[in-house]
C-alpha cells in the first residue's frame, strides 16, 4: 500500500480510538489522560500493534500539543492574577515544591539515575495537574468554597515555577555544564520578568497585535505567533513550552477569552496525540519492573500533597474538612508530569526505565487524584461524626 | 456589611459575606460573564451547600427581587393609613409587548390610575421613572394603586 495511505489509516484509527477512550473517560467522569497514555502503550514499540507510520507525525504533533497546552494555561491567567497569587501563596508554594520534589528525586537517586534523573523525577512528582484539579473543582461545585483560592494560588505558583524549571531542565538535558545551566536560568528569569512587566503594563498592545474580528485571521495570528515564540525560545535553549506559556500570559482581556475558545479544540486534539506519542515511545514491558516504585511514590506523594494543601488551608483559616479537601484536590498529577517525562525521553539523556516509572506514576495519580478529591468529604465526615453526637439544628432564618 | 472579594485565578472573582444566621452567601463572577450564586452549608461554612449557575437575566431578576422587597415594605408602611391603596411589584417578562418600549406607551396611569413609583434593574433602583423610561426584560416595576387598578396593570403589562 501507498505509505501515505497507510499512515492516514493508522492515524485515523488512532484518533478514532482516542475519541472512544475520551467518551469512556467522560462516562465514568475521570480524566482521559491515563487512558490516552495506555492507548499509546498498546500501539507503540513492543505493544500489541506496532504503528510505525504514525510515530513521525505523532512526534511533531506532540510538540505542538505541548505548546498549545502551555499557551492555553497562560491564557487562563492574567499577569495581575499571577502577581496576587504569588504574593498570597509563596510560602505554601515553597513548602509544596520541597515536599513534593524530594520524593521523586530521592527515588531516582536510589535507583542510580544520577543528578539528571533526580531533576526529572522530582519535577514529575512535584507538579499537580492544573487541568485535572480545575475540572474536579468545577465538577464538584467547589468554586465557592473557602479553600478553593488557596488551591488555585498553589497551582499558579507551580505553573510559574515550571517557567523556571523547564528551561533549567532543557539546559541540563542538552548536556550543558553548570555555567551554561546558570546562564539559561539567568536568561529565563530575565525573560519571565520582562514578559510579566510588559504583560502588566502593555498587555493590551500584545493583544491588539493578534486580535481580529475575523476568527480565521485570529486563529492564524495566535497560532503563528505561538509557534514563532516557541521556536525562538527553543533556539535560545529556554524550552518551547515556556515561550508559549509567557505568550499566553501577555495576551489578556477579551482577546484571551476568544483565543482560548478558538484554540481549545486544537489543544484537545494535539494534546491527545502528545499523550499517545509519549506512550508510543515506551515499551509496555518496561513498566511491570518499576510498578512497585511507582506505587510507593504514589503513596508518598499523595501524602505530601495532602500535607501541603492541609497546611496552606490551615494558614488561610479554613477548618478541618476544608483543609482535607484542599489537600486531596491537589493530589492529581497529569499533563505536566508527562510533559517533563516526554522532554526527558526525547532528549535521550535518561534511561528508558525512568520514562516507564514516570508514566506508571502518572497513570496512578491521574486516577487516584480525582477519586481522592471526591471521597475525602464523606471520609472526613465519617471520621468526625462519632466525636460529636449532638447534631445541631440549622439556625432559623429571620 | 463587609463583602469579601477573592480572586480565583483562571476563573474570576468571588464576592461573599457572612450573614447573621451564620451562612456565607455570595456570587462567583466568572470571567466569561456567567454568575454563580453560592450558599454555604450550615455545618461547614467553608463548603457550599448550593452553587447555582444563573444567566444574566436570572441574576438581575434575583437582584431585583431582593432589592425591591424593602421598597415595597416601606411603601406599604407609608400607605397604611390610606385604606384601599396597595403596593405591588410586576416583572417585565421576555414576551411582554412593552419590552424595550418606553413606559409611556403602556399609558398605565391614564388607563388604570396606578403610579409606577420605581423600576428595579440589576439590583439598582430608578426612582419615579418618567414616561420615557425604557422597560427591559427582568425589570421589576413597583406600583401603587387600588386593587382593581393593579389587576388591570398586570393585564396591560402581560397582554398589552
Amino acid at each position: 500500500m501507498d505509505p501515505i495511505a497507510l499512515t492516514l489509516i493508522e492515524l485515523g484509527a488512532v484518533i478514532f480510538a482516542l475519541g472512544f477512550l475520551a467518551r469512556l473517560a467522560g462516562r465514568i467522569s475521570m480524566s482521559p489522560i491515563p487512558l490516552y497514555l495506555l492507548g499509546g502503550l498498546l500501539f507503540g514499540a513492543g505493544g500489541v500493534v506496532d504503528l510505525h507510520g504514525v510515530r513521525e507525525f505523532a512526534h511533531l504533533a506532540g510538540e505542538i500539543g505541548v505548546i498549545l497546552l502551555l499557551l492555553l494555561l497562560g491564557l487562563e491567567y492574567t499577569a495581575k492574577e499571577l502577581f496576587t497569587g504569588l504574593r498570597r501563596s509563596w510560602q505554601a508554594g515553597v513548602v509544596d515544591a520541597v515536599l513534593n520534589f524530594l520524593p521523586g528525586a530521592g527515588v531516582a537517586l536510589l535507583l542510580g539515575w544520577g543528578g539528571v534523573g533526580a531533576l526529572v523525577m522530582g519535577g514529575v512528582t512535584y507538579i499537580s495537574s492544573s487541568g485535572i484539579v480545575a475540572k474536579v473543582i468545577t465538577d464538584l461545585g467547589r468554586l465557592g468554597n473557602r479553600e478553593t483560592p488557596t488551591i488555585l494560588s498553589i497551582l499558579v505558583f507551580e505553573d510559574l515555577a515550571m517557567a523556571i524549571y523547564l528551561p533549567i531542565l532543557t539546559a541540563v538535558l542538552a548536556g550543558v555544564g553548570w555555567l551554561g545551566g546558570l546562564q539559561t536560568v539567568a536568561i529565563s528569569l530575565a525573560v519571565i520578568t520582562i514578559v510579566l512587566v510588559v504583560a502588566l503594563r502593555h498587555g493590551h498592545r500584545v493583544s491588539k497585535v493578534v486580535h481580529s474580528e475575523n476568527s480565521e485571521v485570529f486563529l492564524l495570528n495566535v497560532m503563528g505567533l505561538a509557534l514563532l515564540v516557541a521556536g525562538l525560545a527553543s533556539a535560545m535553549q529556554v524550552s518551547t513550552a515556556v515561550g508559549a506559556f509567557l505568550l499566553g500570559i501577555a495576551i489578556s482581556g477579551t482577546t484571551a477569552d476568544v483565543a482560548s475558545r478558538l484554540l481549545e479544540p486544537l489543544r484537545d486534539l494535539f494534546a491527545a496525540i502528545f499523550f499517545v506519542a509519549v506512550g508510543l515511545n515506551t515499551d509496555p514491558l518496561s513498566i511491570p519492573p518499576v510498578l512497585g516504585w511507582a506505587v510507593l511514590l504514589a503513596l508518598v506523594t499523595a501524602i505530601t500533597k495532602m500535607a501541603t494543601g492541609w497546611w496552606a488551608a490551615w494558614r488561610a483559616g479554613v477548618a478541618i474538612p476544608g483543609r482535607a479537601r484542599a489537600g486531596a484536590s491537589l493530589i492529581a498529577r497529569g499533563e505536566f508530569s508527562v510533559v517533563i517525562a516526554g522532554l526527558a525521553v526525547t532528549s535521550g539523556a535518561i534511561t528508558g526505565e525512568l520514562a516507564a516509572l514516570a508514566e506508571a506514576y502518572v497513570l496512578l495519580m491521574a486516577v487516584i487524584g480525582p477519586l481522592a478529591a471526591r471521597f475525602i468529604e464523606p471520609a472526613v465526615k465519617a471520621l468526625r461524626r462519632p466525636r460529636k453526637p449532638k447534631r445541631e439544628t440549622p439556625a432559623t432564618v429571620g | 456589611m463587609n463583602v469579601e472579594e477573592t480572586e480565583l485565578p483562571g476563573f474570576g472573582v468571588r464576592k461573599d459575606f457572612m450573614t447573621k444566621s451564620g451562612r456565607r452567601i455570595g456570587v462567583v463572577a466568572h470571567r466569561d460573564g456567567e454568575t454563580e450564586l453560592i450558599i454555604s452549608a450550615w455545618d461547614d461554612p467553608d463548603t457550599c451547600q448550593a452553587s447555582i449557575p444563573l444567566t444574566g437575566d436570572e441574576a438581575s431578576a434575583l437582584g431585583n427581587l431582593l432589592g425591591s422587597q424593602r421598597i415595597v415594605m416601606q411603601l406599604t408602611e407609608e400607605h397604611k393609613e390610606v385604606p384601599g391603596i396597595v403596593t405591588r411589584q410586576f416583572s417585565i417578562l421576555p414576551d411582554s409587548p412593552y419590552r424595550d418600549q418606553p413606559m409611556g406607551k403602556a399609558a398605565i396611569r391614564t388607563r388604570t390610575s396606578v403610579s409606577i413609583v420605581a423600576i428595579m434593574r440589576e439590583g439598582e433602583v430608578l426612582p419615579s421613572p418618567g414616561p420615557d423610561a425604557i422597560l427591559h426584560a427582568a425589570d421589576l416595576l413597583v406600583a401603587v394603586g387600588t386593587q382593581e387598578g393593579l389587576d388591570a396593570t398586570a393585564m396591560i403589562l402581560r397582554n398589552g
